[in-house]
C-alpha cells in the first residue's frame, strides 16, 4: 500500500506540559513524519486540540491512532473526514515589491484572493492569507515571480462541520 | 490531609498500595527517601546494579502478578535502570520505578532542574518510549495521587512500566497530603468485558472448526487465565501451543499441549499450526519470533484474536475476528457458550493427529550422552516440584530452557522475551524468590548472560535470597555463535569467551557456593545440594562449544520448514 495519502488527526489531549512530546514521540517512534501541526486550548482550558497533518494509509494511519489513543493523556483521537470538515490556516507572505507597478499588482491579487496586507515597507509588504492549504498554494505560486523574501505558514487547523462534536 | 514530607508521604502511599519490598541503590537524590525507608519496615534490597534491581522487581511482578518497586538516583541511576524498564515495558510486566531528580526549584541557590546539574538526567524524555506513562512529581502534595495512579496505570488493562521522577525538594518538602483523592485519569479507560457478537462469531467458528488451535501467549498469564485457557482446550479438543511468554498456561505434559512456537518453537506446534482452520490467538502479538514469515503463516485458518490492547488487533496481523478483552472474561464466556452449544469432545481425527506427532517427536532430539543442555532440562524437570520458578537468561540457555523445561504451572518461567536482555536471569530469579520464598528458584543462564549481572550474586548472599544458578557454560557467546556457525562460515567474530573466569572461583568469592559437573550424574547430585542448601549455589556445567539449538526456523522462512539437524540445512 502507498503511503501517500494525506490524513488529518484532531487529538483532544490533557493541556499541560509534556503532551506534545509524548506524542510527536509516538510518531517519529513509528516512523511517521508530521507534515503539520497546530495547538492550542480548547473551549475548556483543561484541555488542548491539537490537528497534525501525516502522510499514510489507512493501515498505518488506524495503528498510529490506536497507538497515540494509548497514551494517558490523550483523551481521544479522530480521524477527520476532509469532504466533512472545515480546514484552515494562515500563512504570512513577505512579497519583494520593486516599484509601485509590482505593488499594485500585488494588492490586486490579494483581494482576488480575499487576502490582507498587513505591513508595508518600501520595497515589500506582508500578506496575511487564510484558508485551505489549496488556496495558500495557489497565491504562493502566484507571488513566486514577484520575489518572495520570507515565507511562514501555521499548518493546519480544523473542525467537523455542523452539530456533531468530538466527545471529551 | 496530613502533614508530613514528601519522602514520608512515598512510603505512606507504597504501604496504602500494599508493598513490601523495594528493589534499588540510594544516591544523592533520593537520600531522603532512603532516610525515611531505612525505619520504615518495609524490606529494602540492596541491588549491585540498578539494572539488577530493575530486573528483580520485574521478576517479582511477573511471579506475584503485582508491581515490583525500584529504585535509583537521578543521572546515573535511572540511565541505569533504563534496560531493565525496556524489559518489563516489551513484556508487559508490571513495575513501578522510583527515581531521584535534582531540585525542581532552587534550595539554597542550588541547580535546579534543565541546567544541567550534577547527576542530572532527562529521565521523563528517555523512558517515554519505554514506559506505559511516567510522572515527574511537581509538588510534594502531588505525590499521594501520583503514585496511586501509577499503581493503577501499572497494573491494570495490559500492565507495563511506570516511572516516578521525583525532584530532591518535592522529597524533602512537607505539604498536607491527601491519600483519599479518587483516581481520575480521563484518557484511560481499558476494555476488560468482551462485545458479545464477536464472542458468539468466536463460539460459532470454535464450534465448527475441525482442526483449531489455540495460540497463548503472555497475557492469558497476566489475566490469570490459565484456568480458564485449559478448560475450553479440553472442551473441544484443541491443542495449545504457547508464546515464550505464555509458557506455562497449559501444563506441558498435558495432552493438549504443544510446547513453544516459533523460530525454537517445536516441532509439533510449527508444522501443526500449517493445518488450523481456525486459530485462536489470545494475549499473544503475532510477533516476529512467534510467526515466522506471516506470508506462510496459519494460511487457511480464520483468525480470532483476544488482546486488551487494541493497538495489538492487526498491529502485525491482519484478522478475522478481533476481540478487545481481558483474556479471562473473554475465555471464561467463550468457554461458557461454547459447552451450551456443544457437547464435549472425547475424541477427533485431529486430537488422534496430535498424538501422532507428539509421539513421533518425542525424544527425538533428547540425546543421551555427555552434556547435553536438552538431556539435562529433561533431567532437572524430573528433580524438581511442580511449582518451582525458573528463570533464563537470553540466547541458547534461555532456548534449551524454553523447549525441554516443562512448565507445569503458570508464573513458574519467567525470562526476557520482548526485548531480550541478556543479564536479566539471575536478578530476576532474586525478585521471584522475594516473591516466593517457599517455593525453589533456578535461574538457568549461560555463561555471556550470566556475567551481565553476575554482581547480583552478592544481593543474594548480602540480603538471604537463595536461589540455584545453572550455567550452560559453552564458553561462548552461543546464540551469536550458532548463527555464526551456520549462516557466517563458522567466522567466530567476538562470540568466543573462552573459559572466562572460573565461576567456582567466581561463586565463592562472592561468599556462595560454586560447584562444577562434569556428568548428568554430577549435575543431579549439584541441583540437589543446591537444593538443600541455604545460600545460592552456582552450578558450572561446561558443555560443548559447538552445541547447537535445534528445532530452528531459519529467518525468513515460514514454521514449517522447520529444521531440527544441521544436515537439514546444508540439504535446503
Amino acid at each position: 500500500m502507498t503511503n501517500n495519502q494525506t490524513y488529518i488527526l484532531s487529538f483532544i489531549v490533557e493541556n499541560k506540559p509534556g503532551v506534545l512530546y509524548q506524542i510527536s514521540n509516538m510518531f517519529r517512534r513509528r516512523s511517521f513524519n508530521i507534515e503539520s501541526l497546530t495547538v492550542g486550548p480548547t473551549e475548556n482550558e483543561d484541555f488542548a486540540r491539537m490537528t497534525i497533518t501525516v502522510k499514510g494509509n489507512e493501515n498505518t494511519i488506524e495503528q498510529l491512532t490506536k497507538q497515540t489513543n494509548k497514551l494517558m493523556d490523550v483523551i481521544k483521537v479522530t480521524i477527520l473526514d476532509k469532504k466533512n470538515t472545515v480546514m484552515r490556516e494562515i500563512a504570512l507572505i513577505k512579497i519583494f515589491t520593486a516599484d509601485s507597478k509590482t505593488r499594485s499588482e500585488v494588492i490586486q491579487y490579494v483581494d482576488v484572493f480575499r487576502g490582507h496586507i498587513v505591513d508595508v515597507s518600501l520595497d515589500s509588504l506582508i500578506v496575511e492569507m487564510t484558508g485551505d492549504s489549496n488556496k495558500i498554494n495557489a497565491f504562493i505560486d502566484l507571488s513566486r515571480p514577484f520575489g518572495i523574501k520570507e515565507l511562514a505558514r501555521t499548518g493546519i487547523t480544523a473542525l467537523t462541520r455542523g452539530r456533531r462534536v468530538i466527545k471529551k | 490531609m496530613v502533614k508530613m514530607t514528601g519522602a514520608k508521604a512515598i512510603v505512606e502511599a507504597l504501604k496504602r498500595q500494599k508493598v513490601k519490598h523495594i528493589f534499588g541503590i540510594p544516591g544523592g537524590a533520593t537520600l531522603d527517601l532512603y532516610d525515611v525507608l531505612y525505619s520504615s519496615g518495609l524490606r529494602i534490597i540492596l541491588a549491585r546494579h540498578e539494572q539488577g534491581a530493575a530486573h528483580m522487581a520485574d521478576g517479582y511482578a511477573r511471579i506475584s502478578g503485582v508491581p515490583g518497586v525500584c529504585t535509583a538516583t537521578s543521572g546515573p541511576g535511572g540511565t541505569n535502570l533504563v534496560t531493565g524498564i525496556a524489559t518489563a515495558y516489551m513484556d508487559s510486566s508490571p513495575i513501578i520505578a522510583l527515581t531521584g531528580q535534582v531540585n525542581s526549584q532552587a534550595v539554597n541557590s542550588s541547580y535546579v532542574i534543565g541546567r544541567d546539574a550534577f547527576q542530572e538526567a532527562d529521565i521523563i524524555g528517555i523512558t517515554t518510549p519505554i514506559t506505559k506513562h511516567n510522572f515527574q512529581v511537581k509538588k510534594a502534595c502531588d505525590i499521594p495521587s501520583v503514585l496511586k495512579e501509577a499503581f493503577y496505570i501499572a497494573s491494570t488493562g495490559r500492565p507495563g512500566p511506570v516511572v516516578i521522577d521525583l525532584p530532591k525538594n518535592t522529597q524533602k518538602e512537607s505539604a498536607e497530603m491527601d491519600f483519599s483523592s479518587p483516581i481520575k485519569i480521563r484518557g484511560y479507560n481499558p476494555t476488560y468485558n468482551p462485545h458479545p457478537v464477536q464472542v458468539r462469531r468466536a463460539v460459532e467458528l470454535l464450534c465448527k472448526a475441525e482442526r483449531p488451535i489455540m495460540l497463548a501467549g503472555g497475557g492469558v498469564i497476566s489475566s490469570n487465565a490459565s484456568h480458564e485457557a485449559v478448560k475450553l482446550a479440553e472442551s473441544i479438543l484443541m491443542p495449545v501451543t504457547t508464546t515464550l511468554m505464555g509458557k506455562g498456561v497449559i501444563p506441558e505434559n498435558h495432552s493438549l499441549a504443544l510446547g513453544l512456537l516459533g523460530m525454537h518453537g517445536s516441532i509439533e506446534a510449527n508444522k501443526l499450526i500449517h493445518e488450523a482452520d481456525v486459530l485462536l490467538n489470545v494475549g499473544a502479538r503475532f510477533s516476529d519470533r512467534t510467526t515466522g514469515t506471516l506470508d506462510d503463516f496459519c494460511p487457511d485458518a480464520k483468525i480470532i484474536h483476544i488482546d486488551i490492547d487494541t493497538a495489538e488487533i492487526g498491529k502485525n496481523f491482519k484478522v478475522d475476528l478481533p476481540i478487545v478483552a481481558d483474556a479471562k472474561s473473554a475465555l471464561k464466556e467463550i468457554s461458557k457458550q461454547v459447552t451450551q452449544k456443544m457437547i464435549r469432545k472425547e475424541t477427533s481425527v485431529w486430537f488422534d493427529r496430535i498424538q501422532q506427532f507428539k509421539e513421533q517427536y518425542k525424544d527425538l532430539l533428547i540425546k543421551e550422552g555427555g552434556l547435553k543442555p536438552p538431556k539435562l532440562m529433561v533431567e532437572l524437570r524430573k528433580l524438581v516440584p511442580n511449582n518451582t520458578i525458573v528463570s533464563t537468561g537470553v540466547g541458547q540457555n534461555q532456548m534449551w530452557a524454553a523447549l525441554y523445561f516443562k512448565a507445569i504451572e503458570p508464573r513458574t518461567f519467567i525470562t526476557s522475551g520482548g526485548l531480550g536482555t541478556m543479564g536479566f536471569g539471575l536478578p530476576a530469579a532474586l525478585g521471584a524468590k522475594v516473591a516466593r520464598p517457599d517455593v525453589p528458584v533456578i535461574n538457568i543462564d549461560g555463561d555471556g548472560s550470566f556475567r551481565m549481572t553476575e554482581q547480583e550474586l552478592a544481593t543474594s548472599l548480602l540480603e538471604d535470597i537463595p536461589v540455584i544458578v545453572i550455567i550452560l557454560n559453552n564458553s561462548m557467546l552461543g546464540m551469536v555463535a550458532q548463527w555464526q556457525r551456520l549462516f557466517y562460515g563458522r567466522r567466530y567474530a567476538s562470540s568466543e569467551l573462552k573459559d572466562s573466569p572460573d565461576f567456582v572461583k567466581l561463586a565463592e568469592a562472592y561468599g556462595v557456593n560454586g560447584i562444577r559437573v562434569g556428568s548428568v550424574k554430577e549435575f543431579i547430585k549439584a541441583v540437589k545440594k543446591g537444593l538443600s542448601n541455604d545460600v545460592t549455589t552456582v552450578i558450572d556445567v561446561p558443555i560443548s562449544p559447538e552445541e547447537d539449538v535445534w528445532p530452528m526456523v531459519p529467518a525468513g522462512a515460514g514454521l514449517r520448514d522447520v529444521i531440527w539437524t544441521s544436515k537439514e540445512k546444508k540439504r535446503g
